[in-house]
């Protein structure tokens, strides 16, 4: 990423320092985001809710398992119904954006070397992950990218294999 | 001096060779995720967790608590130099430092944060070392209902004190404490919300939660995250403040330790915000507040006085309450229970070695920080050359591979990258992740103490209130709760009509 042209923004107060600082965030979602966040809440509050009743809940003094999750699952419920009408104008959640590819590109790297690493071993997966890491989401170029990638793959092997001997599944 | 035979025990296991070496380990990685600005203490401690499976419960403890505060001396450099807080808790040194550095006196404002940091580490420790064992004694007789009000105070000081929205942290708690549940019930043996998982059987590790929930969240988080354009300057000359500069700074340092210590018990306080509230109250006393933002000392050394005492007393609630104040501080509670020792009042008496190995510890670390950060500061200037595209994957894998050493399990794998996805999604959404990972640490500790304490009262929960220790923190719990609601309706009545001033949220990196 180019530097920015640090001229003009030497002389900034704190203030205004701040302000240019809450520009550079991303986006802030709007209130459909968060009626949806609002909305998990309450449906993991009335899962655990409908659940708990279902394992009883006895009476304070003599209390069945369900008593406690059924508690907190009332408050949850209740600050889910707070946040619903409440927090709709709430401007703290971010917009999904361009960039947001980034971290689902990261995901599903991490998923398939958990899938992988049982059947091949962690070398293959883990040097891919570097790959697609550093080349597609770091914009680092080709050949730092083999070179690091391989460096860093051979570190991880010497630690946990060699040096720890830990019983991390590996194909070498 | 009886009271002092222990402490000098203490001294005794931090000389130990492999306790000094965690413990410089522990504050050279501090240093280092201080200066790169991507992952907090907090992450970096959540990942760290397996390393420390196969130490003494001491060591571990030594270099957990090395990382968080040689966190607060590191975020200071990308501060001065570079603008960018390292730490959230170096915020405010941005404002003047920044400056400092244009004026050409970087290596002054480096100086003086860290001669400020080993002060107001330094008092902080020597608090710790006096305030710590009254505390413990005072807190023996606590009983069960006491335990619950303290930890529900806990939980919801955290909540309502962190920097997002109050309902969606409280949410973030209520989340911890449900997923607290998971697992055999302790009292009946029943099974709860396994779903018939086998691996769900014995309840959710805490170091699967912690390492997905802070460690990779944080990752998948920065990966999106554009990071502020940077150029590393190339050498930073004359560190060593003039004995002007000192004796300009030297209120401020003093104001700061004393501050800072005080805010860092606080659950809920902790390294930010003491080091907003020194910057505030040097402003505020200052004879010429326009200096301030254009390179006032004091600006510099009171907040980094003030991080580093206040994350040196946070230690107080976790060592002799068994209370952690801060997400940290959970990371801490959640290693000490691994190791089986349960942080509490009775840790002083029945296990002296660990509490004063840990305190004295940080006197070392302190000593080892402020040399690192005086001659060496030109050293950790040149890490600030290495970039975030390569840093992330080795993070990511680091995580992984490191949660399958915990058991030798990929279901704990599984469960990381779980976590890590509802980490990343909290933070999308505005979720502060540290109440959920704090309320699942304590969730089985407020359950038990609850249900026995109901036992205790056949059943009447006006009984919390029949005791003295109980009714007050339930008092404050009350209020603590209300308050924020009765203020902004009061608020709303008076002044609809006057806008309200743009407040500023730095997002708090865990």
């Amino acid at each position: 990423m180019p530097a920015l042209p640090d001229g003009d923004l030497d002389d900034l107060t704190p203030e205004q320092l701040a302000a240019r600082w809450e520009e550079e965030k991303p986006p802030a979602a709007g209130a459909l985001a968060n009626a949806a966040s609002s909305l998990v809440v309450l449906g993991v509050g009335v899962g655990a809710v409908i659940l708990s009743l279902a394992m009883g809940l006895g009476t304070p003094a003599a209390p069945q398992p369900g008593l406690w999750p059924f508690m907190i699952s009332c408050v949850m419920v209740v600050l889910g119904l707070f946040q619903l009408v409440i927090g709709r104008h709430n401007r703290d959640a971010e917009k999904f954006t361009r960039m947001s590819m980034a971290p689902l590109t990261g995901l599903v790297t991490l998923a398939l070397m958990v899938a992988l690493m049982p059947t091949i071993g962690f070398e293959l997966p883990a040097l891919a992950l570097c790959i697609v890491w550093m080349r597609f989401l770091g914009s680092e170029t080709w050949r730092s990218t083999l070179v690091v990638s391989a460096v860093v793959v051979g570190a991880f092997y010497g630690l946990f294999v060699l040096a720890l001997n830990t019983s991390i599944p590996h194909l070498f | 001096m009886d009271f002092l035979n222990p402490v000098i025990n203490g001294f005794a296991v931090v000389l130990e060779p492999t306790n000094l070496l965690y413990c410089l380990v522990g504050v050279v990685i501090g240093m280092l995720i201080g200066v790169l600005p991507g992952l907090g203490p907090a992450a970096t401690i959540a990942i760290l967790l397996p390393l420390t499976y196969n130490v003494e419960p001491v060591t571990a403890i030594i270099m957990l608590a090395g990382i968080f505060y040689g966190a607060q001396y590191g975020g200071t450099i990308t501060s001065v130099l570079l603008r960018l807080p390292g730490e959230a808790s170096s915020v405010v040194t941005v404002f003047d430092g920044y400056q400092m550095a244009r004026q050409g006196k970087a290596g002054t404002a480096l100086g003086l944060a860290s001669i400020g940091s080993f002060v107001g580490g330094t008092a902080s420790i020597i608090g710790l070392t006096f305030l710590a064992p009254i505390v413990a004694g005072f807190a023996l007789d606590f009983g069960a209902p006491e335990y619950s009000a303290l930890a529900l105070l806990g939980i919801l000081l955290v909540a309502t004190i962190s920097s997002g929205a109050k309902t969606k942290a409280l949410i973030a708690a209520a989340l911890g404490l449900l997923l607290a549940t998971v697992g055999r019930d302790v009292f009946t043996g029943e099974s709860r919300f396994t779903f018939g998982s086998l691996e769900l059987a014995d309840g959710i590790d805490f170091v699967p939660i912690a390492m997905g929930i802070f460690g990779l969240g944080e990752i998948l988080y920065n990966l999106e995250e554009r990071h502020r354009a940077a150029k590393a300057p190339s050498k930073v000359a004359n560190v060593w403040p003039s004995r002007g500069d000192l004796k300009q700074a030297a209120g401020s340092i003093g104001r700061g330790s004393i501050l800072g210590f005080f805010l860092g018990i606080l659950p809920g306080g902790g390294a930010t915000i003491s080091s907003m509230a020194s910057y505030a109250m040097e402003k505020k006393r200052a004879k010429q507040p326009e200096r301030f933002g254009k390179g006032a000392p004091e600006g510099v050394a009171g907040p980094e006085t003030a991080n580093n005492a206040a994350a040196t007393s946070s230690f107080i609630p976790l060592l002799t309450l068994g209370i952690p104040a801060n997400a940290t501080m959970a990371l801490m509670f959640g290693a000490l229970l691994i190791q089986g020792v349960t942080p509490g009042p009775q840790l002083v008496e029945e296990n002296p070695d660990l509490f004063w190995g840990v305190v004295n510890s940080m006197y070392i670390g302190n000593i080892l920080l402020l040399i690192m950060s005086l001659p060496l500061v030109g050293l950790f200037v040149k890490i600030l050359r290495v970039r975030a595209a390569i840093l992330a994957p080795v993070t990511a894998l680091i995580t992984l591979l490191g949660a399958y050493t915990i058991n030798n399990s990929m279901f704990d794998v599984t469960l990381v990258v779980v976590f890590g996805v509802i980490g990343y999604l909290m933070k999308k959404f505005g979720f502060e992740p540290g109440p959920l990972v704090l309320a699942f640490v304590l969730g089985s500790l407020l359950e038990s103490s609850l249900r026995r304490s109901l036992l205790v009262f056949g059943g009447d929960p006006m009984g919390f209130f029949g005791r003295p220790i109980s009714a007050t923190l339930l008092a404050v719990f009350v209020l603590v709760a209300v308050l924020p609601g009765i203020r902004s309706m009061l608020a709303k009545r008076k002044a609809s009509a006057v806008a309200e001033p743009g407040t500023v949220q730095i997002k708090e990196k865990v």
